[in-house]
């Protein structure tokens, strides 16, 4: 029993020392993109939380998805959703993943936002977000996981 | 050898948006490759119709997160045309202004991108660090880092106080040293070299029938630019130098981008010490009057293209958009084929994509017709439910 929770330890904080995050356009506008990668680079440097870009998903703990869903997206995010590896969770970024914002209600985009599409774990709201939003996002997704 | 196509996006660690190629390789090599478009169609022209001019503004900014000022400058100017407003000088100066910083921030994010692509992280994370000194500059213009919109009908919504001059003056110094050194980093170290010269390669000749524009063209010796050809705003009263380079491949592009943003330096500075006094906007009524308008405006990637229909009301008839990448794209094809399947993220980004901004249109493409484009019969009985809902009915109207 007591080796059993050593192990859950253990796995809990090498899940929370070193989330790989996925970045995934839903069809957003570039500002929130870019802002995400600003937040990797030196000023930001969310690296030093042990974060990495992946480029593939089943190697993502965390997928990052930016922009409102669109039309031809829905299924291509569902389906990376699914390949992604337990547990994963999913961060929606900037004001369009989280509601739609300005797209909401154009023809070719999912009405409502990100989480009528694929379950989200942490809402990251402004268009674009700051890069300081995301790292308190992620940081406060990362203390949610340590229970 | 027998021939394998792959496809390439739209999700892949090579593009940062959601684009697809499709690509058939003889061993490494590409034989033949071709553009899907439409992952990032949102239907942002349709949206615009609906909404008012004011409004108009802040969705045309979010066409693109990169070139924002290039999008609405280009829509803003078709509205005062119609409107018949003439605004300030110093507001003109203030959107040149703008532009520039949005020049310089672009080009060098593409730098960072490029750097990325080769596989030169080191130069990546500098220039991005570097980069932060311009979204400082721009959020003291404009209040946001990415989004600024300082446009406003009839002029811009902040003025530049001398304290802000003065920090700009500052942060441009510094901008033009660190872009200096990497004009040189660029084109000498050889890691880079190896990696852009005679790759990707588009001829004079090719380029002018493709239609390439922006830094895409100027690489390949066609000397392309709507700040030169028909200066718009305060253009005509500055001075700064065409870049062209004559290598026709990607260390070109590297080469041209490089020394715009020198050049961008330049302008900034010699706006800043132009400065007219004077109000920074003008009243503009909300009604627009009937009538039409188009205008180009030269975006960081190339020849932005706005139409802009006025019917009398506070909302327009029509907006086009013809964004830079749309030009471009065409070019890609050409490109690649013949290149090798490890130069390709490389290739694709040298021309700087923006998806967000080209994505206008859905693509039908009968060949790899596939549930995930929509077919014109898709699209038009969408159409139809669309205006229904506004009480108008098409569902009599047959095509011929
Ligand atoms: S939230 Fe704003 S910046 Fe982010 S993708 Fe949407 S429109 Fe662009």
């Amino acid at each position: 029993m007591k080796t059993k929770s050593l192990k859950e330890k253990i796995i809990t904080w090498s899940r929370v020392k070193s989330p790989w995050i996925l970045h995934f356009n839903s069809g957003g506008c570039n500002g929130c993109d870019i802002e995400v990668v600003d937040a990797l680079t030196p000023r930001y440097d969310l690296e030093r939380f042990g974060i990495q870009l992946k480029p593939t998903p089943r190697h993502a703990d965390v997928m990052v998805v930016s922009g409102p869903v669109t039309r031809q997206q829905i299924k291509r995010i569902k389906r990376i959703y699914d390949q992604m590896a337990e547990p994963k969770f999913v961060v929606a970024v900037g004001a369009c993943a989280c509601s739609g914002g300005v797209f909401d209600g154009c023809y070719c985009v999912a009405p409502g936002g990100l989480d009528k599409v694929v379950p989200v774990s942490a809402y990251i709201p402004g268009c674009p977000v700051r890069p300081e939003a995301v790292i308190d996002g992620v940081v406060k997704l990362l203390g949610s996981l340590q229970k | 050898m027998s021939k394998i196509s792959i496809p390439l996006g739209p999700q892949h660690p090579g593009l940062k948006e959601p684009i697809n190629f499709g690509l058939v390789l003889e061993g490494e090599q590409i034989d033949k490759a071709t553009v899907n478009l439409g992952y990032n169609h949102r239907g942002v022209e349709k949206a615009a119709e609906e909404r008012t001019y004011i409004q108009d503004i802040y969705l045309i900014e979010r066409v693109c997160g990169i070139c924002s000022h290039s999008h609405v400058t280009c829509y803003i100017t078709c509205v005062e045309e119609i409107a018949k407003a003439e605004i300030p000088e110093r507001a003109k100066a203030i959107r040149v202004l703008v532009g520039e910083l949005e020049r310089i921030h672009s080009h060098l994010l593409w730098l960072g991108i490029a750097a990325y692509e080769i596989g030169f992280d080191t130069l990546f994370m500098y220039v991005w660090r570097d980069r932060e000194h311009v979204l400082d500059c721009l959020e003291l213009v404009g209040g946001n880092r990415v989004h600024y919109s300082i446009n406003t009908l009839g002029g811009v919504r902040r003025d530049i106080t001398p304290e802000i001059k003065a920090e700009l003056l500052k942060r441009i110094d510094i901008l033009e040293a660190r872009t200096k050194y990497y004009t040189t980093l660029a084109t000498e170290e050889t890691t880079v070299l190896a990696r852009t010269q005679n790759v990707g390669v588009l001829p004079k000749d090719l380029g002018i029938r493709l239609g390439a524009c922006g830094p895409t063209a100027r690489a390949s010796g066609i000397a392309r630019d709507v700040r030169k050809d028909e200066p718009y705003l305060i253009y005509d009263k500055l001075d700064f130098k065409l870049i062209t380079a004559d290598t026709c491949d990607v260390f070109g592009r590297v080469v041209v981008r490089v020394l715009e943003t020198v050049e961008s330096c330049r302008i900034i500075r010699q706006v800043l010490n132009y400065l007219p006094e004077g109000p920074i906007s003008i009243k503009v009524p909300w009604k627009i009057p009937e009538g039409e308008a188009v205008n180009r405006y030269e975006a960081p990637r190339g020849e932005d293209i706005h139409y802009v229909k006025g019917n009398g009301t506070d909302k327009p008839e029509r907006v086009k958009v013809r964004a830079p990448t749309l030009a471009n794209y065409h070019a890609v094809p050409h490109m690649l084929e013949g290149g090798w399947l490890a130069d390709v993220p490389l290739v694709i980004a040298a021309i700087d994509p923006c998806m967000s901004c080209s994505d206008r249109a859905l693509v039908t493409d009968r060949a790899a017709a596939r549930s995930a484009v929509w077919s014109w019969e898709e699209m038009r009985r969408n159409g139809i439910e669309f205006y229904k809902r506004r009480g108008v009915d098409f569902s009599k109207v047959t095509l011929k």
